[in-house]
């Protein structure tokens, strides 16, 4: 579709060569943009013009392009995702912007979150704390029949709301304490609300919790940015009910 | 050469289980002496590495990504089927069987489908057990729901997001090998390269796309779970970082690869939009259960759609094929709207889409119901085209969207490269010529977890453990080829970029080898590919350094990668005077527009052999038979 106006954008972007280089911002410009060009895009246009001026590219984590990955993570405006609900920076589209903005571009910021090189950051704390629990130890093969446990729809569905995790860290980049209970209630929660998950729900959350602190993640102090920030709109009621499972496994 | 599928012969019920008391064990305390190196961790590699690990081998697992979560695989919305006739509708083990050779246009061996069918129903026990939270009726019972080609419903699904469940499924059981120490998982590594030592495969060269170092890993076999190529395309699908480049440099290194023009276009995408565009985006199959595609009767009609009233459109689906309608098979679904939009009668920018409209749906079960079983898509296609498909009909258009061709294995998975197995997307087996809605997923963890655990066994129990390490000759050498590739690529410093040649490359396949092709289009791309190529090697522009993060670099070895292969894949094409599934020669149809096989020319598997770049491939077939499923015309009608 050509036969709309374009934008001109100056973006202010987070350049740092590597974990130990200081980082700065610097000034760009995107031209040609139009409302239809989601941010990935637009950020594509604005490295093409980089590349023939000679100069590097900003470095961003990014994948499927379709919102499910999680791989994408950027700070648009201060905000995880660019603050549009329920979206990641892949499905954000300049519609949102209008000709003109100036738009701030930062990596996640998170101590527990080490940045690689410009836009990427380095997210295996959170592997690390779904490799403490995050499972059902169940061997390949050998397992019982998919009905032979009934689970009453309501479960299955709430057990689903919490799976919708993509795991990109928005909630720890979004948190004043860059915790990651958001992630990880979700995790705990889904398979503690399952007949699977039940037999090590304590063992699990003690794991996962401690995990979490080890890797650097800050507490839950109630500010639910978590939530606001996530792109798949995972409840802060996980987080509760992570914290009433932790309980539980102390007095088991 | 003779091409082997090693297929269990005698009643195709026991094939399976026949082969697999065959196959030789390896004792468990000796399984630790193996090293297994899987690349890719989506569903077949993180299930092949989580199972290998399980049963006591010392695996390595490789991915590009910062996690194994990340795989594409993740992206797959719709479902995953399996015979399990929980809805008492008439499915079995040969229905799922039948249906799979017949959607894959007869071009599949027998007994590879048959197992993906028996053991289908394992997965999905599997899958429960790991706490996949799969919808569930009320009574707690699992549901299902139906998929293009199928008259059954038999297709498991989490709300729109069955992939992702299931690739998290997969990912936790390998967390926890990573856990207990069996899987050792390297995230941001990019294999470059198959390692080969006496015609075996004994390791690879991967590139750190942290710190740019080059890394080298021997083992006892190498698992290629690296998925598909339709980002040939350019515009796909798949996610950004899908490339070829695994699965071409094991094919330079020995491995032949099968029926490469065998590519499928998905009816149900969001339509291009403009030329910065980087990816296309698909809605899932499963929205056919409820829409209803048409297009206007009247061509050239921009009246919007509302305003057209109903004895004004189309539904041809519903006209075409009365007895599937709306659930045709992916390839019948995708050819009849680009029939609408060739003719005329395409809705939106340029021409290119068609209406899937849910209105009818909305009216007979409610909004809730609807937004209940497809809400999440129905908000993607809202973010992307700003318009609400609860009030006017969703426009779609078909795009690439996977690869049935792939490395050539035998009945074990193992290519003809002793050593070196393909799962997934990456091989060639079950899809045939085409492949049926919710069936990749099921492939995937098919491989995963319930084949190669077995097969990789009767090779392991057949050589000694350990017998190349790092230090060999050939790893060095492999080494110093990458680092050369990399060092040349960094130094042309041309004048175009590599996104440039991937979108020019892109164009040409999709034009001249895409949804249709004919002889001609095919020469011409034969013709054009190398000349592009070779301005590839002295035009492009690569910014940065070889000992740091550039995702410059990764592009650029992509698409050499992509410019290599775009040429075999035209080769395929031409040289299969037949059409068949996702491989539709305009040259061959019948009267009403439907593909024309060729069985009596063509009922092989197309394998060929590398000879050098740009040189002419050497191909070998492989004669398919069907003792069980008998070649008939493909209807839908």
């Amino acid at each position: 579709m050509s036969d709309h106006k374009t934008m001109t954008l100056t973006l202010i972007v987070w350049r740092q060569k590597n974990a130990s280089d200081p980082g700065k911002f610097e000034t760009y410009t995107a031209r040609d943009i139009t409302e239809h060009h989601s941010f990935l895009e637009m950020l594509d246009c604005v490295n093409e013009d980089l590349i023939h001026d000679g100069k590097e590219p900003i470095v961003f984590d990014h994948d499927c392009r379709e919102g499910i990955c999680g791989m994408c993570s950027q700070v648009i405006n201060g905000a995880p995702h660019g603050g549009q609900e329920r979206t990641t920076v892949c499905q954000l589209h300049m519609r949102k912007f209008k000709d003109g903005d100036t738009i701030y571009i930062e990596p996640w910021r998170a101590r527990a979150f080490p940045i690689i090189k410009d836009l990427i950051v380095d997210r295996s704390a959170l592997d690390t704390v779904i490799q403490a629990g995050g499972y059902t130890s169940c061997h390949t093969g050998g397992v019982a029949d998919g009905n032979a446990i009934l689970i009453p729809k309501p479960v299955a569905d709430e057990a689903m709301d919490a799976a919708e995790c993509i795991g990109c860290g928005a909630c720890v980049a979004g948190c004043p304490n860059g915790a990651a209970m958001l992630f990880t209630g979700a995790k705990v929660s889904q398979l503690a609300l399952l007949p699977q998950g039940k037999a090590e729900a304590a063992a699990r959350v003690t794991a996962m919790t401690k995990a979490m602190a080890e890797c650097g993640f800050g507490n839950c102090t109630n500010h639910y940015e978590c939530q606001a920030a996530c792109p798949k709109g995972i409840n802060v009621k996980f987080i509760a009910r992570m914290n009433r499972e932790f309980l539980k496994a102390q007095f088991a | 050469m003779i091409l082997d599928g090693k297929c269990p012969t005698g009643p195709i019920e026991q094939t399976w289980d026949k082969h697999r008391f065959d196959l030789k064990l390896v004792n468990p305390a000796n399984k630790r002496k193996y090293n297994v190196i899987v690349v890719g961790t989506g569903l077949a590699g993180g299930a092949a590495a989580a199972s290998l690990g399980e049963l006591g081998y010392n695996v390595q697992a490789f991915c590009y990504q910062d996690s194994p979560r990340r795989a594409h695989s993740i992206a797959a919305q719709g479902g995953i089927n399996a015979a399990k006739n929980y809805p008492n509708d008439g499915d079995s083990i040969y229905r799922l069987f039948y249906d799979t050779i017949k959607g894959g246009d007869f071009r599949a061996r027998e007994a590879d489908v048959w197992r993906l069918a028996q053991v289908s129903n394992n997965i999905i026990d599997q899958c429960v057990a790991q706490g996949i939270p799969f919808a569930r009726d009320y009574a707690g019972y699992l549901d299902n729901r139906s998929f293009g080609g199928a008259q059954v419903s038999r297709t498991f699904y989490a709300r729109g997001q069955t992939g992702q469940q299931l690739l998290l499924g997969a990912y936790s059981a390998l967390s926890r090998q990573i856990k207990a120490g069996t899987v050792t998982m390297y995230n941001r590594r990019e294999m470059l390269d198959l390692v080969v030592v006496d015609g075996v495969a004994r390791g690879i060269t991967v590139r750190n796309l942290v710190t740019g170092a080059l890394e080298s890993y021997a083992a006892d076999a190498v698992c290629l779970c690296t998925g598909g190529y339709v980002n040939v395309f350019y515009l796909s699908t798949n996610a950004m970082g899908c490339s070829v480049t695994a699965n071409w440099k094991a094919h330079k290194k020995g491995a032949l690869f099968a029926n490469p023009c065998y590519t499928q276009i998905h009816p149900t995408c969001i339509p291009q939009a403009g030329d910065y565009q980087s990816k296309l985006t698909l809605m899932s199959e499963s929205l056919r259960n409820d829409g209803r595609c048409w297009a206007p009767k009247k061509k050239g009609d921009t009246r919007p759609p509302n305003q057209i009233p109903e004895e004004e459109r189309d539904y041809y689906l519903e006209r075409k094929y009365p007895s599937f309608g709306n659930l045709a098979p992916r390839d019948i679904a995708s050819r009849a709207a680009k029939e609408q939009c060739d003719e005329g009668r395409g809705v939106g920018p340029g021409g290119r889409g068609v209406y899937l409209d849910f209105a009818a749906s909305i009216n007979r079960l409610g909004e809730d119901t609807i937004r209940e079983r497809y809400g999440n898509l129905f908000e993607m296609y809202e973010k992307i085209t700003d318009e609400n498909a609860y009030k006017s009909p969703m426009r779609i258009y078909p795009a690439p969207h996977y690869s049935m061709g792939g490395l050539w294995v035998d009945y074990n998975l193992m290519s003809n490269v002793p050593g070196l197995f393909v799962l997934g997307e990456a091989n060639f087996s079950v899809h045939g010529a085409n492949r049926l809605g919710a069936s990749a997923l099921m492939q995937g963890l098919a491989d995963g977890y319930f084949v190669i655990p077995y097969t990789i066994g009767g090779y392991l129990a057949t050589i000694k453990p350990g017998q190349v390490k790092e230090d060999h000759a050939e790893f060095k050498k492999s080494t110093e080829d990458v680092n050369k590739n990399t060092e040349k690529f960094l130094s042309i410093n041309g004048k175009r970029t590599v996104t440039d040649f991937m979108r020019e490359l892109g164009t040409m396949m999709w034009e001249n080898c895409g949804m249709a092709r004919t002889k001609e289009s095919l020469e011409a791309n034969i013709k054009k590919i190398p000349a592009l190529r070779e301005e590839f090697w002295k035009n492009v522009k690569v910014t940065g350094s070889g000992a740091d993060l550039n995702q410059q670099l990764e592009n650029a070895g992509r698409t050499a990668d992509f410019l290599e292969f775009a040429e075999l894949l035209c080769r395929d094409a031409l040289h299969r005077n037949e059409s068949c599934g996702g491989h539709f020669r305009s040259e061959y149809q019948y009267d009403d527009g439907e593909a024309k096989r060729d069985d009596v020319n063509f009922c092989y598997v197309g394998a060929w052999e590398f000879k050098g770049v740009g040189a002419e491939p050497e191909l070998h077939k492989e004669p398919l038979k069907f003792d069980n499923v008998h070649l008939a015309v493909r209807s839908y009608k």
